[in-house]
């Protein structure tokens, strides 16, 4: 019980700091602020890191949570490359992970496929699959812009929704799937700190990956798409197959969470699949600052941290969680990542005008 | 096949062995947690509050002392999401470390949780939960599970032979369109079609309709009754928007549709409809009076099937742990010695199967405006009209044949008559 009033303050003080500390960004208070935000962030990989090594020491609840957290930040961060670094804000990512987690499910439950080394098979058919969904459902969403962009992705998401619910004898409808058992190869997935250990792995191959992709010729071309479409046109680009291969590309790492969240939740839904989880998705990475891709996970662990772990401690997390999304919409546009630019920006700026202070009596 | 089974079955079995090995009995008057899971948030809440209501009433009722063990009583708030569903149960196992799991409210959930007491080695406990093949075809997936509430068919078989004792002869059926209304509406099929009766029609509009403005002209003329499945908020619009469009047939459905967690909500144009369910706020015994007159004075309103099936889940909890004087006997005896219980309920008498699913009585309600119980307004209750007595999930049919056929779905029984 102790322990419980202990967490809960601490969820409560950093909520307060945040509150207390941004409305005030032009007080001496941020520029300490300051140091210890840009520290905690350096600090924050480096526990990402740290993880790895205290997890097996932990409660395991909290390992389970963290693998569900690092499994759901890989579809974030496909679709931070849409919606941060092309400017395609999707609302029908969830589809992708749907597809990866119901061929897991379906190929582990019914023909016994997947759960040995074969499982490395399934994580690229998941991949493949999810892809080409993607290369379809982009023929017809790419050709759109902004709202109208959207509005289709929206739409085919929920035709995918549509699909999990209604195709009874495949998907086992509104009930879903359970998988009775995770793969087991030289190592048992079934260990839940050995599982955690495979999905940050692959996290942080697939973050490695989509780093490249975004740092890549390839990547910049995306970012002037982004910025303006038409300049990139009359350069030459190909701009459509440029949003095109990028929406795959997507679809592909979305493809990849399914297939670990299959197994880590241990049961496929089309809750899974629904508008909820997109737009939890799309959240998550706004949260963290869209186009950063390590925000999208941050954002991740902060949602699922409020969602699933503060809710069993006390019964007003929704109010937490709201005003979280709130608070970062009010005064971080550009999501949690973004403090340290904005504080960057502002240094110079206030810096500006201490030199005008100073040279005041002298010009007068 | 042997050798994939021993494989999948080897590890746990193995596992259990070394976990009774290891653990030591618990001691008298030590506390026995129990891990609760139902939707405390979401557009589920409120059904979760009648079920938490429910067994809280019980524990209060004995002052949480079961047998000389401190009832330690854990809720976790599910969302009605099956995913979250198994973390909450996971996070009670894992963290709580709770003796047993209870709850869950849709179909979905109950088979989330499943997997997970057997993977975990915990006990399940189902209120609530009535998807058939939790104790049907799947029961040999789940040996830690046992139901003390339902299984979705389980009044429709009872039901469809009263709506033949009624002379309907051709009945339209609509229903929520996923698989607790199949199976509600697939059990009430067979059952009349087998007395010679007719299903001439299945409408599913989608779960969560509100205006049936495209479904209710579309029933048709010649049926002599129409047999409904609603849930939540479409129990409250499909009988308005239906005397609305001025039908004159007899309407009947399925439990869900007048339970007393909608029926206060209701208007007079339920009035005269008929439904069938294990239990009634409006049945006339001492027992059930007693409660309905308790948890109204404390939770203000008329107890619900979900507020009964958890108190009547508790007390059969009590019973286990009492008969072995405060101590959790280990997970296959305490579902051992759940499933032979005899006991007389709220709901009435109430054995358990071989496959761990209730037998109880199934009551036939007709709603009428009335004052019971000595309240001084007029309300509307299920007033009982017949009473099948020891009802099974299989009903009036035969065990072995019942489980050689698939599932109800919604194709199947198939529609014959349609057309």
């Amino acid at each position: 019980m102790k322990s419980q009033h202990i967490k809960v303050l601490i969820v409560v003080v950093a909520l307060a700091a945040i509150a207390i500390i941004v409305p005030n960004t032009n007080s001496f208070v941020i520029l300490l602020a300051t140091r210890a935000l840009a520290f905690s962030i350096l600090v924050m990989s480096l526990a990402l890191a740290a993880i790895a090594i205290i997890v097996p020491n932990t409660n395991s609840f909290v390992i389970l949570l963290a693998t569900r957290a690092l499994a759901f930040s890989i579809l974030v961060m496909s679709l931070d490359i849409l919606l941060g670094y092309t400017g395609l804000p999707s609302l029908g990512q969830a589809a992708y992970l749907g597809v990866g987690a119901y061929l897991t499910a379906i190929l582990a439950t019914r023909y016994q496929f997947g759960l040995g080394y074969d499982f490395w098979l399934v994580v690229v058919f998941g991949i493949l699959l999810a892809a080409a969904l993607a290369a379809i459902f982009g023929l017809l969403a790419i050709r759109a812009t902004g709202v109208y962009f959207l509005m289709i992705t929206l739409a085919l998401g929920q035709c995918a929704w549509g699909l999990a619910y209604r195709w009874n004898s495949l998907t086992g409808g509104d009930n879903g799937i359970n998988l009775r058992a995770r793969p087991k190869f030289g190592i048992d997935l079934a260990n839940d700190v050995t599982f955690f250990y495979l999905v940050f792995g692959l996290f942080a191959v697939s973050l490695l990956l989509m780093y490249t992709l975004v740092r890549s010729p390839f990547g910049r071309s995306l970012a002037g798409i982004r910025e303006r479409e038409l300049r990139m046109k009359i350069l030459g680009y190909n701009t459509w197959l440029h949003k095109y291969i990028a929406f795959i590309i997507a679809g592909g790492f979305g493809g990849l969470a399914g297939v670990l969240w299959a197994h880590t939740a241990g049961i496929v839904s089309p809750e899974n699949v629904v508008l909820t989880t997109s737009v939890d998705a799309l959240l998550m990475a706004v949260l963290g600052g869209a186009g950063t891709l390590v925000g999208g996970a941050i954002g991740a662990f902060i949602v699922f941290g409020l969602r699933e772990y503060l809710s069993t401690l006390v019964p007003w997390w929704q109010y937490a969680l709201g005003a979280v999304y709130v608070l970062t919409i009010l005064y971080l546009p550009t999501g949690l990542m973004g403090i340290p630019e904005r504080i960057r920006q502002r240094r110079p700026a206030t810096g500006n005008r201490e030199d005008v202070k100073k040279m005041a009596p002298v010009t007068s | 096949m042997t050798i994939t089974l021993l494989r999948r079955l080897g590890p746990p079995l193995l596992g259990s062995v070394v976990a009774l090995g290891l653990t030591s009995p618990a001691n008298a008057a030590e506390e026995l947690r129990i891990g609760y899971v139902a939707p405390t948030t979401g557009i589920f809440a409120q059904v979760g509050k009648d079920m938490v209501d429910g067994f809280q009433l019980y524990l209060d009722d004995v002052n949480s002392d079961f047998g000389g063990a401190k009832v330690k009583f854990i809720v976790e708030d599910e969302q009605a999401k099956p995913d979250t569903a198994v973390t909450r149960a996971k996070k009670l196992i894992l963290q709580d470390k709770v003796h047993m799991l209870v709850g869950g409210l849709l179909a979905s959930s109950g088979y989330a949780l499943a997997p997970v007491s057997t993977a975990d080695k915990t006990v399940y406990v189902v209120p609530v939960s009535a998807a058939d093949d939790l104790t049907q075809r799947d029961l040999s997936k789940y040996p830690y599970m046992v139901r003390t509430g339902w299984s979705s068919s389980q009044p429709s078989h009872p039901f469809g032979q009263w709506a033949c004792d009624q002379g309907y002869k051709k009945i339209a059926a609509i229903g929520a369109d996923y698989a607790f209304g199949y199976e509600v509406i697939g059990g009430f099929q067979r059952a009349f079609e087998a007395c010679g009766g007719q299903i001439i029609q299945k409408i599913w509009p989608p779960l969560g309709t509100k205006d049936f403005g495209p479904y209710i002209p579309t029933i048709r003329q010649d049926a002599d009754a129409i047999f409904t499945l609603m849930v939540g908020p479409m129990s409250l619009q499909f009988p308005k928007q239906l005397a609305a469009s001025g039908n004159k047939k007899p309407v009947i459905g399925g439990g869900t549709s007048y339970d007393e967690f909608v029926l206060p909500s209701m208007g007079d144009e339920v009035i005269g409809h008929v439904s069938a369910l294990q239990y009634s706020a409006a049945l006339e015994t001492p027992k059930n009076e007693a409660f309905v007159k308790k948890y109204r004075a404390k939770y203000g309103k008329v107890p619900s099937y979900y507020s009964e099936t958890n108190y009547t889940t508790a007390q059969m909890i009590h019973e286990v742990i009492k008969n072995n004087k405060g101590n959790f006997p280990g997970v296959e005896e305490f579902v051992k010695q759940v499933a032979a219980l005899k006991l007389d309920t709220l709901r009435g008498p109430v054995t358990i199967d071989e496959m761990r699913n209730p037998v109880q009585n199934i009551y036939i309600k007709k709603v009428e405006k009335k004052k019971m119980f000595g309240y001084d307004k007029e309300e509307l209750w299920n007033t009982v009209i017949k009473t099948y007595p020891n009802v099974s999930q299989f009903g009036q049919f035969n065990k072995d044949e019942f489980l050689k056929t698939p599932v109800y779905g919604r194709d199947f029984p198939p529609c014959k008559f349609c057309n």
